[in-house]
């Protein structure tokens, strides 16, 4: 898809966001903000699949986890407007009786969603899991990965990356969302992580280097991260971004993590992104 | 039957039960797939390793990363069973079940071998006595504890036919067999083992037999007991429990788990809400374990067969 199709589409995903957040007072708006820009490259231009015929076993086409559940609006809205379910039902996110749950789950029968998170650290070896299954099937699609850069403090992560590169899971491309936050501050102070992409390699990984909010250059690594598959290795893609992307107020501030803006500072925010698609 | 006609077959673990069942599962669906933390051994699971070697996952000691991994495995169709010891299958990975198996209903088979006091010597730190109660509080999980070689094996192929997260526990030791080895094993419905009219004892898992000695010594004091043997924990067959109370009025609860959160606290709950009755609990009394044999620590702790004939003559003068 062009490169300026993509902006139209996430422009509207940064409305969705804020808009769904603002209706319910709560929800993780920074997170999900600066993760728009890969969200909609992968769902828009690079995942194969059918949204009209989704499935829960998802035989032959890519399958996505959203191992940091709790940017699950983000993924909520590229899910609507990518067609998995009706674009209006953005309004009931965290509502009682809602299939989007405050994190993402499996038991409301949401299209696009095939494991519940939110408790951090799950979702590579989930994945990890469905990648061996889709070796066992024959089944050539890819299975992706999204993780905050907070989470990777959590142990199991690191199981799960002596695994995938001892057992050569090379169907798999996980990324990393690097934006150096998380709630209690900034990631160097709550527990610093040294060099992530450093310790990735020496786990054994291909690791490729991304622009997070550069939507060329997340074609083109992508790009690159297919061509690696295949090789005997697992592949991460250390993504830079910044929380709360988009918004002026909300940039440079781990503050947005978990606190959503009142109405007059989502008008605010609002004037700050094109609606492309209108608002649901 | 009466308590004194039970024929013991021989003698075996129930983990080889498993062993065999996991193997006869593989051979008759090829999505039934195993991974191990580490305990191959220790599981049984060997069998199934060197016929199904493609199936078979190593993934070392990393146990969250194993039932997670079994959970992923189930989107694209297969039926995974995790392999190692019941304390590194539940408490330690409590929040990856309950998040990705149970939560996200996959189809995960979690078998969790060397469960209770009987795995003996390792000691407190192995010896987990709260895994009932912590697998039967989570909604869509399946608990079941069978009792010999034969039915543990039936049981394993059973889980592997039933869709839904299930939990699978049983034990170390070599212990009587008594279930014929064609009998056939239903999740959710208890086997009536002996009939009796004084007094009902409902257990599970190694406890069984410790029951079924219990009633061959009260039959030979003219008191009449029916042992239930409650393989399935949840969903759990109260229509049993309650047509067997209607018989007896009393009933004794026997298993290697503790008070708190176990069978007994199942059974108890179905009585009270419909039929408040008489019961005795065998159970562990809010305790660690320890180190020594099997047959120590069985009777050490109070769950041994003279303390089931204890709480069922006990119970008969509570009617």
């Amino acid at each position: 898809m062009e490169t300026k199709e993509l902006q139209r589409i996430a422009s509207q995903v940064r409305r969705d966001i804020l808009r769904m957040v603002c209706e319910c007072s709560s929800g993780h708006p920074g997170g999900s903000l600066g993760c728009t820009d890969f969200m909609t490259v992968l769902y828009f231009d690079q995942m194969k699949h059918d949204p009209a015929n989704f499935t829960m076993d998802g035989i032959n086409d890519d399958v996505f986890y959203l191992s940091n559940g709790h940017i699950a609006p983000v993924w909520y809205s590229v899910l609507a407007r990518g067609g998995y379910f009706p674009v209006p039902e953005l309004s009931t996110l965290r509502k009682l009786g809602s299939r989007l749950q405050g994190h993402p789950a499996t038991d409301k029968g949401l299209p696009g969603i095939r494991m519940a998170s939110g408790s951090l650290g799950q979702g590579l070896s989930v994945a990890i899991g469905t990648a061996e299954t889709k070796k066992l099937n024959g089944d050539n699609a890819l299975v992706y990965t999204l993780h905050g850069d907070g989470e990777l403090q959590e142990g199991q992560i690191w199981e799960a990356a002596l695994y995938a590169a001892a057992n050569k899971i090379d169907n798999l491309i996980s990324t990393i969302d690097y934006n150096g936050r998380q709630i209690d501050g900034d990631l160097d102070d709550v527990l610093p992580m040294g060099d992530l992409s450093q310790k990735w390699q020496a786990f054994g990984w291909e690791v490729l280097e991304l622009d997070g909010h550069n939507m060329d250059e997340i074609k083109a690594t992508f790009a690159q991260a297919k061509k690696l598959t295949g090789n005997g290795k697992p592949i991460m893609i250390v993504m830079k971004t910044e929380m709360g992307q988009g918004v002026d107020y909300m940039m440079g501030t781990h503050k947005w993590h978990g606190s959503t803006p009142n109405a007059e500072q989502l008008a605010d925010a609002l004037s700050q992104i094109e609606e492309t698609m209108g608002d649901y | 039957m009466k308590a004194s006609e039970i024929e013991v077959l021989g003698k075996k673990d129930t983990r080889s039960g498993f062993g065999e069942g996991l193997l006869e599962a593989g051979k008759r669906n090829k999505d039934v797939v195993a991974l191990c933390a580490d305990l191959t051994g220790s599981l049984k699971m060997n069998a199934f390793e060197n016929e199904f070697s493609e199936r078979f996952f190593q993934v070392g000691i990393a146990e969250a990363n194993m039932i997670c991994m079994a959970a992923g495995m189930t989107v694209g169709g297969k039926i995974p069973f995790t392999g190692t010891f019941a304390n590194f299958s539940t408490s330690r990975v409590y929040d990856q079940i309950r998040q990705s198996v149970a939560y996200s209903k996959k189809n995960v088979k979690i078998a969790a071998s060397h469960a209770g006091l009987t795995l003996g010597e390792d000691g407190a730190t192995h010896q987990v006595l709260e895994d009932i109660g912590m697998m039967k509080m989570l909604p869509n999980m399946t608990v079941i504890v069978p009792c010999d070689f034969n039915q543990t094996k039936q049981a394993t192929i059973a889980v592997a036919e039933h869709e839904g997260p299930v939990y699978l526990r049983f034990g170390r030791p070599s212990v009587p067999i008594f279930v014929k080895p064609d009998a056939k094993f239903t999740i959710g419905k208890a086997d009536i083992i002996t009939e009796g009219t004084d007094v009902t004892i409902i257990a599970c898992g190694h406890l069984v037999w410790k029951a079924i000695e219990a009633a061959q010594e009260l039959e030979k004091e003219g008191i009449s007991a029916e042992v239930i043997n409650m393989h399935t924990i949840k969903p759990l067959d109260e229509q049993a429990v309650l047509s067997s109370v209607a018989k007896t009025g009393c009933v004794v609860t026997a298993e290697e788990h503790m008070y708190n959160g176990g069978l007994g606290e199942s059974i108890a709950r179905v009585l009270a809400k419909n039929n408040p009755t008489p019961q005795e609990f065998v159970a562990v009394n809010d305790s660690f374990g320890e180190s020594g044999t099997p047959d120590e620590l069985l009777a050490k702790y109070n769950i041994d067969t003279p303390d089931v004939i204890k709480a069922a003559k006990k119970v008969i003068q509570r009617k």
